[in-house]
């Protein structure tokens, strides 16, 4: 448990330094809050008024004295007031979170419940045709961007079948599952369309690798049969790089997924963020690269757990 | 009665169109229960090929069986034809019927499934075994190839355990459901001397045990009288000579089989020594005519950390207080098994690894070295130490340039020179490493390392990895440029036959200690120390057929020791002007 007490003091000193960078960057683009609040009605306040709101909004003194205060209110969990939304900016990233964190749940499941098996099996069928045509789909996969994926989707299903995709306000999970899965579904195949892609890649090159491997002839000199060789000997040993960008992709969808929000019309994180950026709100700014930095290292501390249990030559910090 | 196994023709061929790319080309044998043959040849012979078309593991290696018949008789007497079987009938042999164990333990099992698991998997699936009698089954098969501890050694993971563990995991894996023929491809060419004369004791007490028929493959024609019935030579694909083991052995028909029995290294107790340089019988320190190389007192040690805050809490003694004087144009051979220390040792007094006490001096007096680094290395793989991205030009060129010279027209002499001596064409300068055998390439790495005119050269098992007659050569080609440069050569090995015909003199190092040093001949012929007697018994030879020996389960000494630990001051005795060994305690 060396290992976990040690990644869990660098948490906080990792928080610390992402905080004081978005702190500064964000404060380095130009304009400010009250004017992007309030349009060119910001030209009709006077003085007094402006400073008030910037009182309000604690965006009256300097730097230093803004990111102290920040700071000292973070360690008590209060991440300020959003000045978008009038509310306590936790509130607001907790409120978008439960999407994102399905979205990106159901993105990663579809990608390997296909990219798995689908990358297993071209490398079983090494240059043959069928490993051609697992490629290719894996190469356009990758290679096509996610909007056109998603508008496809959407074409496909409402110009051939007539079917529109759920839309309106978002139902949690634990309100309407079925209406909740009837919208998040096809937001979730356009993410795990390009997920799958690049794990069925990682998957088909890291079991060729493996099937090479010595062990694997000795388990067939010992009369294991072909399905067995390949999930119990050979597959265990090529998820090591399959855990790996699994657990990248999934910090990335954590943050939010912009466009495909967009697209199907979904309050997640990533267009929260967008709008945070483009009204200046600062607090929600910072709370939430806070937060995203924090799952993203949450996450990384999985994947290496995972590592140990997939391989037992890996000695977590014996390095 | 019908044969247990019977190849006729046997085509065996690669790619695209193996009957136009064919590595095995018709070989013929039968195998009796209970008998061994021995199938030996050189790298690309298709030894290995032969063997894995009996079980059919060469289909997955991209190999087709094109012609021939592989019968075998089963158990109920019928015969199968085991190249033309279904791959359904063919996962009931393998593993039931054929087991099989491979030259590398270290990378032929699992990593990530623990030994137990895999020793249960043969029980569960040729015996139909599940659960606490699988475990059992697993334990006595440990037991039978003689691992300690072996209910507690089921839990480990392969990369807990040795070598030589592992190859006996391997064996009890192989043996688990009481195959008929157990093939055995090169299996111990990964291990040290002791532990290869260990296995192959095993080897010969199970099949005794079991009445198990045993085709066994090696390079090595000295491992072959120790365990073979009938022996079959391979060259170029064919069965160049086959017939029971006296007959090849004393009066081998073929050219090629002479071939091979020369160019094993006999080892003939210090006969074959060389004897064409006389050690000066007081050198004098710091003249011309003083060492080469002095090592003093060099020891090299490795900090074990541990706890909460990886505090120092021991060191690894690797070499420990290991001194000896190199003379000029003097070969030194410096012998031991893994871990005892000599690779260490070389790489100290390269600078590659920094020593924790201890001094040593290169002469740089003589007269090819004046003002230049003195000591050049040739490592032992010649296909990795290599750069595969240099011209073979650039190559040479990289100790010239990493001493802080410059490529003039006297370099490039040089190389030519070098090339020409090593015996390589000279348009070589021209071309990449991937264009040379394993033999020319070595010839390069020696090349380079006389670019810089040493006087010593560091030789770390450089031959290791070649097949005989290419190392005879190189072996040939080492004595010739020693003669010619007046050279000092440090020669790292393990392998005792190949010693003798290269050393002056040797230096037997176990446990990051020297226990015996002295001239070669009287070493080799009348060693004094009990590990140094071991080391040469457990070299095969030819003269020494069907011996047994004697199982020695002993492990080699853990070398981490407490913070502060000083090893006793060795007690030397002398016998005879220069041969002493180390008092046993």
């Amino acid at each position: 448990m060396n290992y976990l007490t040690r990644r869990l003091v660098t948490f906080p000193l990792v928080m610390l330094g992402v905080s004081i960078l978005v702190f500064i960057s964000i404060r380095l683009v130009p304009g400010d809050a009250i004017t992007a609040m309030l349009g060119t009605e910001a030209g009709l306040l006077t003085p007094d008024q402006r400073a008030a709101l910037e009182a309000y909004f604690g965006i009256d003194q300097g730097w230093l004295v803004q990111y102290g205060r920040w700071l000292t209110g973070a360690m008590q969990g209060d991440l300020g007031i959003s000045v978008t939304y009038g509310k306590p900016v936790l509130d607001v990233i907790l409120e978008r979170f439960p999407l994102t964190l399905e979205l990106a749940l159901l993105s990663m499941a579809i990608a390997l419940l296909v990219g798995l098996p689908a990358g297993v099996f071209a490398a079983t069928r090494n240059e043959r045709p069928s490993d051609l045509i697992v490629r290719v789909f894996a190469m356009i996969g990758q290679s096509t961007p996610n909007f056109v994926v998603g508008l496809l989707i959407i074409f496909i299903l409402s110009v051939g079948f007539g079917v529109l995709p759920v839309m309106g306000a978002f139902t949690p999970f634990f309100v309407d599952p079925l209406q909740n899965l009837g919208q998040l579904i096809l937001p979730a195949i356009t993410l795990g369309f390009a997920f799958a892609a690049s794990v069925t890649r990682i998957a088909r090159s890291a079991m060729l690798d493996v099937l090479s491997e010595d062990y694997v002839r000795t388990a067939r000199s010992k009369g294991v049969p072909a399905l067995s060789v390949i999930w119990r000997h050979a597959l265990p040993n090529a998820l090591i790089p399959v855990v790996t960008l699994s657990g990248v992709e999934f910090g990335y969808l954590l943050g939010g997924a912009v466009i495909v929000e967009q697209i199907f019309a979904l309050p997640g994180l990533g267009r929260m963020v967008l709008d945070a950026i483009l009204q200046r709100d600062y607090a929600l700014v910072q709370g939430s690269v806070l937060f995203i930095a924090l799952n993203f290292m949450i996450v990384n501390l999985i994947v290496d757990l995972t590592y140990v249990m997939l391989d037992p030559r890996i000695r977590l910090g014996d390095r | 009665m019908t044969p247990l196994l019977s190849v006729r023709d046997l085509h065996v061929g690669f790619g695209r169109d193996p009957a136009a790319h064919e590595i095995v080309r018709g070989v013929s044998f039968e195998l009796a229960a209970g008998e061994t043959l021995a199938i030996v040849g050189e790298s690309g012979s298709g030894k290995s090929v032969t063997a894995l078309s009996i079980n059919r593991l060469v289909d997955f290696g991209g190999g087709r069986i094109t012609r021939g018949a592989v019968d075998l008789r089963l158990a109920d007497g019928t015969v199968i034809d085991l190249a033309n079987a279904q791959e359904h009938q063919l996962t009931k042999i393998r593993g039931g019927e054929i087991g099989m164990i491979f030259q590398e333990p270290m990378t032929s099992l699992n990593p990530v499934l623990t030994i137990g698991a895999q020793i249960e998997e043969s029980f569960r699936l040729h015996r139909g075994l599940t659960g606490r009698q699988a475990t059992a089954a697993a334990k006595d098969a440990l037991d039978r190839v003689r691992i300690p501890d072996a209910a507690r050694r089921l839990k480990y993971s392969p990369h807990q355990l040795s070598g030589g563990m592992l190859q006996r995991v391997m064996i009890a894996t192989a043996l688990s459901c009481n195959p008929r023929l157990l093939i055995a491809d090169e299996p111990t060419t990964a291990l040290d001397v002791t532990v290869q004369a260990q296995i192959m004791a095993l080897l010969a007490e199970l099949k005794r045990e079991t009445d198990m028929a045993m085709i066994f493959i090696t390079h090595d024609i000295g491992l072959v009288a120790g365990i073979a019935d009938k022996v079959m030579v391979m060259q170029a694909g064919e069965a160049v000579e086959q017939g029971a083991l006296n007959a090849v052995l004393d009066t081998p028909r073929h050219p090629y089989t002479r071939h091979l029995l020369s160019a094993v290294p006999h080892f003939e107790a210090g006969r074959a020594a060389r004897t064409d340089y006389r050690r000066p019988e007081t050198p004098t320190e710091g003249s011309a005519a003083g060492p080469a190389l002095h090592v003093e007192g060099l020891t090299v040690r490795f900090p074990v950390t541990g706890g909460l805050l990886r505090r120092r809490t021991g060191n690894v003694h690797a070499v420990d207080g290991v001194d000896f004087d190199l003379m000029p144009g003097e070969t030194l051979a410096i012998v031991g098994e893994s871990g005892s220390g000599k690779s260490t040792t070389a790489r100290a007094i390269l600078g590659l690894v920094q020593p924790t006490r201890g001094a040593f001096s290169a002469n740089t007096n003589t007269p090819h070295g004046r003002g230049r680094p003195s000591v050049q290395m040739v490592f032992q793989n010649p296909y990795a130490s290599l750069n595969p991205r240099l011209r073979v030009d650039s190559i040479l060129a990289e100790p010239v340039i990493a001493a802080g010279g410059r490529i003039s027209p006297e370099t490039t002499a040089r190389m030519t020179m070098l090339l020409e001596r090593v015996g390589l064409p000279l348009d070589s300068l021209q071309r990449y490493p991937h264009e040379f055998s394993g033999g020319q390439r070595q010839r390069l790495c020696i090349a380079r390392a006389l670019m810089l005119n040493p006087s010593v050269v560091v030789l770390d098992e450089a031959v290791s990895a070649l097949d005989v007659s290419v190392q005879a050569k190189v072996l040939e080609l080492l004595v010739d440029l020693q003669k010619e440069f007046g050279l000092a050569y440090l020669f790292v090995s393990h392998d005792m036959a190949v010693v003798e015909r290269i050393a002056h003199r040797i230096a037997v190092l176990y446990a990051g200690q020297i226990v015996e040093i002295g001239d070669a001949r009287s070493v080799l012929s009348a060693p004094r120390h009990s590990y140094t007697r071991q080391l040469i018994a457990a070299v095969p030879s030819i003269e020494r057929r069907h011996e047994t020996f004697a199982l020695d389960l002993r492990q080699v000494p853990s070398l981490i020791r407490p913070l502060g630990f000083e090893p006793e001051q060795a007690e030397w005795q002398s016998f005879g002007a220069d041969h002493r060994a180390r008092v046993e305690g």
